[in-house]
């Protein structure tokens, strides 16, 4: 419980600091809880999107007779993806909901290969962010997931428990 | 109503199942590390994971009820998740009821809740594709 008060903490300085580091935040929010456990990666980004990675693994599979990856991690990598291209594109972070998260599974991710989405933030208003993703495991034009989703921006201060 | 089988992914994030309603199994997972998003809550992407193990499990029942679960194979097409309140460091349950199950198509939508089942964390309708599974060729 130590850590994940340190890591609430670091999230909180991060939030209020002004400058903003999307490779810094990708890697620091992938590397505990529900992200953390899931072994994703930060890949790049640009003004608008970001790249992030999910290696298969054996113990998230959702179907044991063929060795395809469940849909589950997909939607996780999806949300942390679609959501960070957000803040890309906001160049600072603000904290932020999931109000709504579409999926259209496109095809089964290739058993043992390492899944990429790139999620691009294609406006933002006032209070909310709309983004789109796609996720692939090594061809982008053949891809296994295509996303769109809005989140709120929201002023909480109690957006972290610390 | 036999208990669903859960596959790897949903074991590891510590899904169980609770108890059967009304023929359609309820799924639970309690929180943890695994599923933690922003520090103190519960990862949408749990959450979404939750609501397809329990779309899933309440298709899988509807089809055993008919007698013919085993010979189909549910692809799942697409989901669409309507996030409702922040998942709070609690046990979370999700059911699923099956809308309509075609031959070809199913469409499925899924709830969860916590604390007070009237009020849902967030919802999903599913779209699956029921394809026949390949009955092995004798001799």
């Amino acid at each position: 419980m130590t850590e994940d008060k340190g890591h609430a903490a670091d999230v909180v300085r991060l939030m209020q600091e002004g400058t903003f580091a999307p490779a810094h935040w990708a890697k620091m929010m992938t590397s505990h809880g529900h992200s953390g456990f899931l072994d994703m990666r930060y890949v790049a980004h640009g003004d608008d999107w970001i790249e992030l990675a999910l290696p298969w693994r054996e113990d998230l599979v959702g179907d044991p007779e063929t060795g395809v990856l469940a849909s589950g991690p997909i939607i996780s990598l999806l949300d942390n993806c679609t959501s960070m291209s957000a803040s890309a594109r906001m160049k600072r972070f603000r904290p932020q909901v999931t109000l709504d998260l579409r999926i259209d599974y496109v095809r089964a991710a290739v058993p043992g290969k390492t899944i990429v989405a790139r999620s691009e933030c294609y406006q933002i208003t006032r209070s909310m962010a709309f983004v789109r993703g796609i996720a692939h495991d090594g061809d982008i034009t053949d891809p296994v997931a295509h996303a769109a989703g809005i989140f709120m921006l929201v002023e909480t201060p109690n957006w972290v428990k610390q | 109503m036999s208990a669903p089988i859960l596959p790897p992914y949903a074991r590891s994030m510590g899904m169980v199942f609770d108890h059967d309603e009304n023929g359609s199994p309820v799924i639970a997972m309690d929180f943890s590390d695994r599923n933690t998003g922003r520090p103190g809550f519960l990862h949408g992407g749990a959450i979404g994971g939750l609501l397809e193990m329990a779309a899933f499990a309440a298709l899988h029942a509807h089809l055993d009820q008919q007698g013919i679960d085993a010979d189909i194979r549910l692809k799942p097409v697409n989901i669409s998740i309507e996030y409702l309140r922040s998942g709070l460091p609690q046990r979370i349950f999700a059911r699923g009821v099956v809308v309509r199950a075609g031959r070809r198509v199913a469409n499925v939508r899924a709830e969860a809740w916590q604390s007070d089942r009237d009020k849902a964390v967030a919802s999903c309708w599913m779209n699956f594709l029921l394809a026949p599974r390949k009955v092995p060729v004798e001799g």
